[in-house]
């Protein structure tokens, strides 16, 4: 719109509705940091709408002071489409979880991350459904012992990132909830993308599926275990940067430790490249929350945005063939005049 | 031909062939010259599900019905009075629909043993004396459709696809149509191939002359234009009237249209026709499943678009919660049904008005949805336009019943002037409508209009009205969550109330009862109308006295139907369903509503009804 931004505080984000997630939850540090971000993304509140689906991350919208709707399981996609494409003008943010996003909405998510949408998708991973007590979700470790599996989950999880980039969504990133400043880096990136951004952030569930991320994202053992992606980088992790990403031959990669024999071949991040295949093999990388796992933005390429192509369509028909004329449509197939 | 054509009151013409000849084409051809020409007219095509079933069977054969008048008439005819079969599976059928008397003209060249064989046929009808009930003219459309073309150079093969023009030139000349527009309609539409353009115009010419020149037609016949109000007309199927109704709507009220929709027979035409108009900027989403296409409309409706989602039944069971959620935001939405044979993917293009229950009750929880239905193809306009000023006025979701019949089926359309519509004013929000306990401006979503109980329709982009809504129970007025139970009665009452207060927007039935002194009441809702008016003519005609009155609103219903209905001694509904209207006519009113049930995929024939009639007067 073409209201000059008014400038805002965190204060001006939030609702004045009670926030309701259980004590420690890992959302009420997400929307700490997306109500401390706000200010800082040049936008008006009545031109940002968020979209949720079910679960406890959907309650999110009711916590902050924008236009938004708590809508339908897994559905949020497709309704923030619908919206998104009408409205240009407007910021478009669904809020998901693993459950919402890739069980019950993996359709809409997939399909609104192919047609790139110009929607921000905050995909609350904290591998469990959490309002419904604790059964094992889509992302879940095979052999999760849950109410709904007492002898163990049987399905290999998905990797939202993976599925992401399969999709050949044109923004991918990965963050978590015990680092602020990391959060708000990667949203800010995201934000700012035209098409669809999903940013994957890995949320404690204190009740249901306590330190689920804990080895990899605590402070103590955060340097060793987390693998911050930057663009135009070689790959290097460690207290020391000792570890690297380094390529196989058949383009999987593997972590190890840098020596002066193998340093020129670490892997150079580019999260522009065309071709989601060195993304995804990076998404492959970790296979449990027990090893080096990669976060940040993994692809970030530019790609015509969904709804400018079909809001284009619609003024260049304009453009060539005039404003549609309803009397000259009621006439189109052929018509015949009966005189008095 | 010296001989002048014998006057004719009306005729119902059944064309039927291979669902690759061509008969859907032929029909809709006839059709259109015969509207031109000023009859009145009604179409019922009819064809498999399979896109090229295989050819020859009995499953492959694609028929298109057609009745010209020189009255007015409100059904495409129960039975033909001519058959034009292109091959042996066509003639088999449709021959047991034939009367008595009927004529058939056959492709004779298409009648050989092979083709029999697989249309069933042990011994060639032609020859056996099985027709010998009806005027059979054995004429040889592909040879002689092949030697018209083959002086320009195309192939045999090729030839005898044109055999279906052939046919409609012998039918333009034995009902003495004016030739000119198809041939100029051949010339355009053909242009970029002109080898198939000379094919189709020779095909077309070498069976109109054959009808001058063969003497094998005795008789040629005339329909007089039939006696239409002066003005403008089209010929127009109800997928495009309801399409071309939405676009007429939304751009009148300067509304931006949004069709999200999912491909399904018999609905996609409306997607299709709403694709093209772009002019009129409709953005029309073809979604990844039937969900998404509801849930996409849910968001433009938001956004402030009129916001239409298209289906046939299986996708109105996938659309349910998407509707409900639009029940409980209170969003304008219009959700149009095109009723096919259920359940499951029952009968593909067939009709059926199986939906009415689905349609009323089928979400979970209080979830009460305006529904309405249009009667004839022409009226789905004017329903496409009623259902978006309750969507907007009352911030509903609407359902739309049309069905498979009305869908495809024609009929002649008086054009209306744009400026007769009136525009829908959206009313948006456009500030703060409450004051919080800090006595500062604030905006409630769920503040009514103390009339029509709708609430503000707030959408984003304005400061100060900055917002949450969901599916989640809300309080009253301010629309915060809310799960206390009394709260909840409240609201649930408020969306039974605003949606039975809709009533205040319908008008009084009118009974067609010419005679007043009818004690049978025949009761019909959506296709049905021009079939059942059929029957019941056919009963007056016999002096019998019968009343009929049509719904187009299934939800809620006018407000004198109760009146109605009871002041007959007897009530009929006739349905093709077992008696859906019925019931919730009895639970309702308490009137012992006897159905008229028909299953079939096919409309009601008026003499079905008529014998229904005699049956329960």
């Amino acid at each position: 719109m073409s209201t000059p931004v008014q400038l805002t505080t965190r204060k001006d984000w939030a609702s004045d509705q009670e926030v309701r997630w259980c004590p420690g939850c890992g959302d009420y540090s997400i929307l700490a940091a997306v109500q401390m971000l706000m200010p800082e993304l040049n936008v008006n509140r009545e031109d940002t709408v968020f979209v949720s689906g079910i679960g406890c991350a959907a309650r999110f919208p009711y916590y902050m002071n924008t236009y938004g709707v708590h809508t339908i399981h897994g559905r949020a996609p497709a309704i923030a489409t619908g919206l998104a494409v009408s409205r240009p003008d407007l910021h478009v943010v669904v809020i998901s979880g693993d459950g919402d996003a890739l069980s019950i909405g993996g359709n809409h998510l997939i399909h609104a991350l192919r047609r790139n949408v110009n929607i921000t998708i905050l995909l609350f991973n904290n591998r469990i459904y959490g309002l419904t007590k604790g059964q094992y979700s889509p992302t879940s470790e095979r052999g999760k012992v849950t109410k709904s599996t007492p002898a163990g989950s049987l399905e290999a999880p998905f990797d939202p990132v993976s599925v992401a980039l399969g999709a050949e969504a044109t923004f991918v990133a990965r963050t978590h909830d015990m680092d602020r400043a990391h959060m708000q880096e990667t949203i800010r990136r995201a934000w700012a993308h035209e098409g669809a951004a999903l940013v994957e952030i890995y949320q404690n569930c204190n009740v249901f599926n306590d330190g689920a991320f804990t080895d990899i994202t605590s402070r103590t053992s955060r340097d060793d275990m987390l693998i911050d992606l930057h663009h135009g980088e070689p790959i290097r992790f460690g207290a020391q940067k000792q570890f690297g990403v380094f390529r196989h031959l058949d383009g999987s990669v593997y972590t190890d430790t840098i020596t002066s024999d193998n340093e020129a071949s670490i892997v150079v991040h580019d999260e522009s490249a065309p071709d989601p295949s060195g993304a995804f093999a990076l998404s492959r990388l970790t296979r449990s929350d027990h090893e080096p796992t990669p976060v940040g933005v993994f692809r970030n390429v530019q790609r015509p945005e969904y709804g400018d192509l079909l809001n284009g369509q619609i003024i260049d028909s304009q453009e060539r063939d005039g404003l549609g004329d309803l009397a000259a449509l009621f006439r189109g197939n052929g018509s015949w005049t009966v005189s008095a | 031909m010296t001989q002048s054509p014998s006057p004719l009151s009306s005729v119902v013409l059944r064309f039927a062939g291979d669902s690759g000849d061509g008969m859907q084409l032929t029909g809709e051809r006839f059709t259109t010259e015969s509207a031109v020409f000023g009859n009145d007219l009604a179409t019922l095509p009819d064809f498999p599900a399979e896109i090229r079933a295989p050819a020859g069977t009995l499953g492959g054969v694609s028929a298109f019905q057609v009745q010209i008048s020189d009255h007015d008439i409100t059904s495409a005819g129960d039975t033909p009075d001519v058959l034009i079969a292109m091959n042996p599976a066509g003639l088999r059928a449709n021959v047991g629909q034939l009367e008595r008397g009927a004529t058939i003209i056959v492709n004779v060249d298409a009648f050989d043993e092979r083709a029999l064989a697989k249309a069933g046929y042990l011994e060639n009808p032609l020859a056996d004396g099985s027709l010998s009930a009806f005027s059979v003219f054995e004429v040889p459309m592909t040879s002689l459709t092949t030697a018209a073309s083959e002086e320009v150079g195309v192939k045999p093969r090729d030839a005898e696809r044109s055999k279906n023009f052939f046919a409609l030139g012998l039918v333009c000349w034995l009902y003495s149509r004016p030739i000119e527009n198809i041939t100029a309609w051949i010339d355009k539409r053909f242009a970029k191939n002109d080898l198939v353009r000379q094919a189709n115009y020779r095909a077309f010419r070498a069976g109109y002359d054959f009808g001058e020149t063969s003497e094998a037609f005795a008789v040629r016949y005339e329909i007089a234009p039939a006696p239409f109000a002066p003005g403008e007309y089209a010929n127009i199927t109800g997928n495009t009237a309801l399409a071309w109704g939405l676009v007429a709507i939304a751009q009148r009220s300067n509304l931006p249209l949004f069709l999200g929709s999912y491909p399904i027979t018999p609905a996609s035409d409306i997607l299709h026709e709403l694709s093209k108009h772009k002019r009129f900027g409709v953005r029309t989403f073809q979604a990844e499943d039937e969900i998404a296409a509801a849930a996409s409309a849910i968001g433009a409706a938001y956004a402030g678009s009129l916001a239409v989602t298209t289906t046939s039944g299986p996708g109105l069971d996938l659309k349910s919660e998407a509707i409900g959620l639009a029940v409980a935001l209170e969003l304008p939405m219009i959700i149009v049904d095109v009723q096919r044979g259920g359940p499951s993917t029952g009968l593909p293009t067939k009709v059926e008005q199986t939906d009415l229950l689905h349609a009323l009750y089928g979400r979970h929880g209080e979830s009460p949805v305006p529904v309405l239905a249009p009667a004839t193809p022409g009226d789905c306009f004017d329903t496409a336009i009623e259902a978006a000023r309750i969507a907007v006025k009352y911030r509903t979701p609407v359902i739309v019943l049309s069905d498979a019949y009305l869908a495809n089926g024609t009929e002649p359309w008086p054009i209306p002037d744009p400026l007769s519509i009136d525009p829908i004013d959206p009313d948006f929000a456009s500030g703060p409508n409450a004051t919080d306990a800090e006595g500062n401006p604030t905006f409630w979503p769920y503040l009514r209009h103390p009339e029509t109980l709708a609430r503000p329709w707030a959408v984003p982009g304005v400061a100060g009205l900055e917002h949450r809504i969901g599916g989640l129970e809300k309080a009253d007025k301010t629309g915060a969550v809310a799960y206390d139970g009394k709260n909840h009665e409240v609201m649930t009452h408020l969306r039974a109330d605003k949606v039975a207060g809709v009533v205040a927007d319908i008008p009084d039935l009118v009974v067609d009862d010419p005679s007043g002194a009818a004690r049978l009441l025949v009761v019909t809702w959506g296709g049905t109308y021009g079939p059942v008016a059929a029957g019941v003519r056919r009963a007056r005609a016999r002096s019998v006295n019968v009343a009929h009155v049509h719904l187009r609103h299934l939800n809620p219903l006018p407000a004198n139907l109760g009146e109605i209905l009871s002041s007959y001694s007897t009530v009929i509904s006739p349905e093709l369903n077992l008696g859906q209207l019925a019931s919730v006519l009895r639970s309702r009113y308490l009137v012992d509503v006897k159905t008229v049930s028909k299953v079939q995929g096919a409309p009601f024939r008026a003499a079905e009804i008529d014998a229904a009639i005699e049956e329960y007067r």
